[in-house]
């Protein structure tokens, strides 16, 4: 039943199965295993990366497409849910309308760079998509009538997933039940259930067929493939799910700005979790981002103890200073791209293998 | 087996997945003009890019002067002495007649160190090269393009020439052209592997001949012998080259 | 005997190309509406001016990433790792040439070049590094390249935040740099007429370089038939090198020059100007370097009179001139042609 569930796609390393199982887990009862509202708050921003990245898996990974105009879709989805709750009310009703539209948008928007892809080279179509993205952003800052400008828009959630909303007075197996509680359940089961769906559309003909085209699109075309069909669709995809994790962003966060969606600050992260976690695995999408952020809030901690050691030698102490690690992870990247392109999913399915034949 | 510029001993030569070259066994004999003759597909254009490095042989020797050409990169092929005039000829369209020939010259900085009297035979052989001269080598005609690639070629002397199928698309009057330039530089002792799919040229020229079929070579031996043998040419080629333009 | 080769040249039926004068025609024909829609003679020379040494300055910091490009089919999203590196690099050298230099002005400008010099030369050799250790592994394989110089970039930047810190550092002008000229009623920055000048200079010594030398025939051989030359008996992937580390230190000039055009230097300028720059090289056509040249100025010339003319479109001047230029020629300005 696991099997089907998973689409058949199993994590075939059991290092990685163990490692999945535990993040499931620690995910899963993370209000009750990890008390405190910042605890909470990194394992929700783990499960919005989880989507967001596997969502761009399915772009980088299955198709072989360069994009860097996925945080725009991501900040269409947060936007949506902002500034629905901000014009209309705070209630499901404005919600629902809120991300219908902006699916509706990414639909759109993602249909014509899509279709764009057709003329272009790949390295065209970044440079292009990269130019896009930017100009979002731009026009997002600009819009401050309707997008809050540099200073984003702060809401309401409905009654439900508000903070304040506590149903029970005592806590619950240490975990106090109220509206952050619930918000988070609903991130957890939209987000299992989004991958679960992303797994299905990768396993499926449809899936297969993007990775055709991307080991070889002439070869495809020639069996007869529309490789533009596919690649749109699978564009438009990606988007639509990029859109939903920003949406859940916000409903986390009951805020949006440009930094917290759109930047290319996320749009790096997103190329960093998804390379070092596996490209084309989708499991690399949710152990990267568990790793990344939890790395993100809490390395920093310890590489402040590295610091402290090195207090005072002039350029090594600034190397391993926690505001540095990124250098660290660029060098990690760097490393993967060319020695492990498949990640940490596909090490560990290699070695696997070995010890099975 | 003396007297070969080149030989090429069970050469194989993949591309990607695809197995092209089966054992290709050939001799060029110094001096003289090898044909490569064969059915499209049958490896000719694989064999002469094996031979400048452009696509690596995985197995067998290829040995130029005794050398062993294998794992060479191509300009170090080139610099053996080897030109490569290629089947879609190569031409620097955004350059003019002029940089397209200087380029060639590994030894000239410039137009004017150019070896005069060297290009004003090529000129005799190919007068619309002298006209265009600083023309956007783009903008000539198919067969000009053809004429500039061969001038490129022998715009120095070199020991050894690979010409994939020069005469493809261009009118009588300039494969003959071609002929007297290939006659001369017989005369010149340089030695000419070419391929080529009209046999009047392949045997106007030719002094031995290859024929390849299925990545390999299945027919080796003196040009005359072909060309007084309609059955053999029907059974290697597929049909009775006299009748053949 | 080279009087034949000569008679060649001169002869007068000797058909030559004809040289394309659409885009310079834009340029000009741009400049020139300009001067209507802003209304005063005196604003118009100021913005165009400052238009063209904008132009110019990203023509130079974009001319190495365009050649790289057309030669070697790399496309480098780290460039701009090269621009912050010479930004900072004038920060360090001017300013501990500062006292140095006092309050001359002749010692000052000695300064600035100083900083330009160091920072090439330094640009340049990171730019030898890059080369052998990110890019060589990947040649030909384009998703990894966009990856790997894009990492590269990560971790530069982060390094340059090592040796100089995160924040800020102000680069000002020298004194003697300061102030403008004044042409009628029209003030004309100094600084952005030096820019001018040594953007000329880069052009015009990038143009016989290619259209003169030998190696510049390579190089523009190369952009179009890599396969070919290396036929020809050139060992044309030594010449990449060279050409990529000639694009760095370039960008490195650049940096400095953006650095003291801004006054201030952050460590994120190189991801600033990448999108700008993908955009000029896109708009003059990818491996051209008139077309970069040519549309680094548009590009300079339409951010500074959309500034001023609607302010809140300037921000896309950028964009709409791409796609504008884009349904005109959908290669670029000059296309190069490849097989």
């Amino acid at each position: 039943m696991l099997d089907r569930l998973l689409s058949h796609d199993l994590p075939r390393s059991r290092w990685l199965a163990a490692a999945l199982v535990l993040m499931v887990l620690a995910l899963a009862f993370a209000p009750f295993l990890f008390p405190g509202s910042k605890a909470l708050g990194v394992a929700a921003k783990m499960l919005v990366f989880v989507l967001l990245v596997a969502s761009y898996d399915l772009l980088l990974g299955y198709t072989g497409i360069v994009s860097f105009a996925h945080t725009m879709f991501f900040g269409i989805g947060a936007y949506g849910v902002a500034i629905a709750s901000t014009r209309l009310a705070p209630n499901f009703g404005a919600l629902a309308l809120g991300v219908l539209a902006a699916l509706l948008l990414s639909l759109l928007l993602s249909l014509v760079i899509g279709l764009f892809s057709l003329r272009v080279k790949a390295i065209f179509y970044a440079m292009i998509t990269l130019a896009v993205a930017s100009a979002f952003q731009t026009l997002a800052s600009q819009l401050s009538d309707v997008t809050g400008g540099e200073d984003g828009l702060s809401f309401k959630n409905p009654e439900v997933l508000s903070p304040s909303f506590e149903p029970f007075e005592n806590p619950f197996l240490g975990a106090t039940i109220d509206g952050k509680f619930i918000s988070y359940y609903l991130l957890f089961v939209v987000v299992a259930l989004l991958f679960l769906a992303l797994l299905r559309i990768v396993n499926s003909p449809f899936g297969r067929v993007l990775q055709a085209i991307r080991e070889n699109d002439f070869r495809a075309e020639a069996i007869g493939y529309r490789t533009v069909v596919y690649r749109t669709l699978s564009n438009v995809l990606a988007a639509l799910f990029a859109t939903l994790a920003g949406a859940l962003l916000a409903l986390w966060l009951r805020y949006t700005g440009p930094d917290t969606t759109l930047s290319f600050e996320i749009m790096l992260d997103i190329l960093l979790i998804v390379v070092i976690g596996g490209m084309g695995t989708l499991y690399g999408a949710v152990v990267g981002s568990v790793i990344f952020v939890f790395a993100q809030n809490y390395l920093q901690d310890l590489l402040k103890l590295g610091q402290s050691a090195l207090e005072g030698v002039p350029l090594l102490g600034q190397v391993v200073s926690p505001d540095r690690w990124l250098l660290w992870l660029g060098v990690l990247f760097v490393l993967a791209v060319y020695h492990f392109p498949s990640g940490i999913v596909g090490r560990l399915r290699l070695a696997a293998e070995r010890t099975r034949s | 087996m003396t007297g070969n510029l080149l030989e090429l001993k069970g050469v194989h030569t993949h591309i990607g997945a695809y197995h092209i070259l089966h054992g290709v066994n050939l001799q060029v004999p110094e001096g003289r003009v090898t044909m490569l003759l064969g059915r499209n597909g049958a490896g000719k254009t694989t064999t002469l890019r094996t031979i400048m490095g452009l696509w690596p042989a995985s197995q067998g020797e290829l040995r130029f002067r005794g050398e062993s050409l294998r794992g060479r990169a191509t300009p170090d092929v080139a610099s053996l002495g080897i030109a490569y005039v290629p089947e879609s000829m190569g031409i620097f369209t955004d350059l003019t007649v002029q940089e397209n020939m200087v380029l060639a010259a590994r030894g000239a900085r410039h137009a004017g160190e150019l070896d005069a009297q060297r290009l004003e035979w090529i000129f005799g052989l190919f007068p619309a090269l002298k006209k265009f001269w600083l023309f956007p080598a783009g903008k000539l005609s198919g067969g000009q393009k053809q004429m500039l690639a061969v001038a490129r070629a022998i715009v120095e002397p070199r020991a050894l020439l690979l010409v994939d199928e020069p005469s493809k698309g261009l009118a009588p009057s300039i494969i003959n052209n071609l002929i007297t330039a290939f006659n001369e530089l017989k005369r010149q002792k340089t030695t000419i592997l070419l391929v080529e799919q009209n046999f009047n040229m392949a045997r106007a020229l030719g002094d031995t001949v290859a024929v390849m079929d299925n990545g390999a070579v299945v027919h080796a031996g003196a040009m005359r012998e072909l060309a007084d043998d309609q059955a053999l040419q029907q059974r290697l080629l597929g049909l009775s080259l006299g009748t053949h333009q | 005997m080279t009087s034949a080769i000569a008679a060649l040249a001169t002869g007068a039926a000797v058909p030559k190309a004809r040289f394309d004068w659409k885009p310079i025609a834009l340029l000009v024909g741009i400049a020139a509406l300009g001067l209507p829609l802003i209304g005063s003679p005196s604003t118009w020379i100021t913005l165009t001016v400052a238009g063209l040494a904008m132009g110019m300055i990203v023509f130079i910091i974009a001319s190495g990433l365009t050649l790289v490009f057309g030669l070697m089919d790399v496309l480098n999203f780290g460039h701009g790792v090269f621009i912050a590196l010479g930004a900072f690099i004038a920060t360090s050298v001017m300013g501990g040439m500062s006292a140095w230099a006092g309050d001359s002005g002749a010692a000052n400008l000695v300064a600035v070049f100083t900083a330009m010099l160091v920072a090439m030369a330094v640009a340049g050799a990171v730019g030898w590094a890059f080369e052998r250790v990110i890019v060589r592994p990947v040649y030909g394989l384009h998703l990894k390249q966009i990856l790997i110089t894009m990492g590269g970039m990560i971790v530069g930047e982060e390094i340059i935040k090592v040796i100089w810190g995160p924040l800020q550092i102000p680069l000002p002008l020298p004194d003697v740099l300061r102030g403008a000229y004044l042409l009628g009623d029209a003030a004309v920055e100094k600084y952005r007429v030096l820019a001018m000048l040594i953007g000329a200079l880069v052009f015009a010594a990038l143009a016989f370089t290619l259209n003169r030398t030998k190696i510049g025939l390579l190089i523009r051989a190369g952009v179009q038939d890599r396969e070919m030359v290396e036929s020809l008996g050139y060992r044309i992937r030594q010449l990449f090198v060279g050409v990529f580390v000639a694009g760095s230190a370039l960008a490195g000039l650049g940096g400095v020059l953006w650095g003291l055009y801004q006054q201030t230097v952050v460590p994120q300028i190189g991801g600033q100007v990448t999108v700008l720059l993908f955009i000029v090289i896109i708009i003059g056509g990818l491996g051209s370097t008139l077309g970069c040249f040519v549309g680094a100025l548009l590009v300079g010339l339409m951010a500074n009179y959309t500034g001023f003319l609607a302010p809140k479109v300037a921000l896309f001047s950028n964009i709409g001139l791409m796609v504008a230029v884009l349904l005109w020629r959908p290669q670029g300005l000059y296309p190069v042609t490849n097989r």
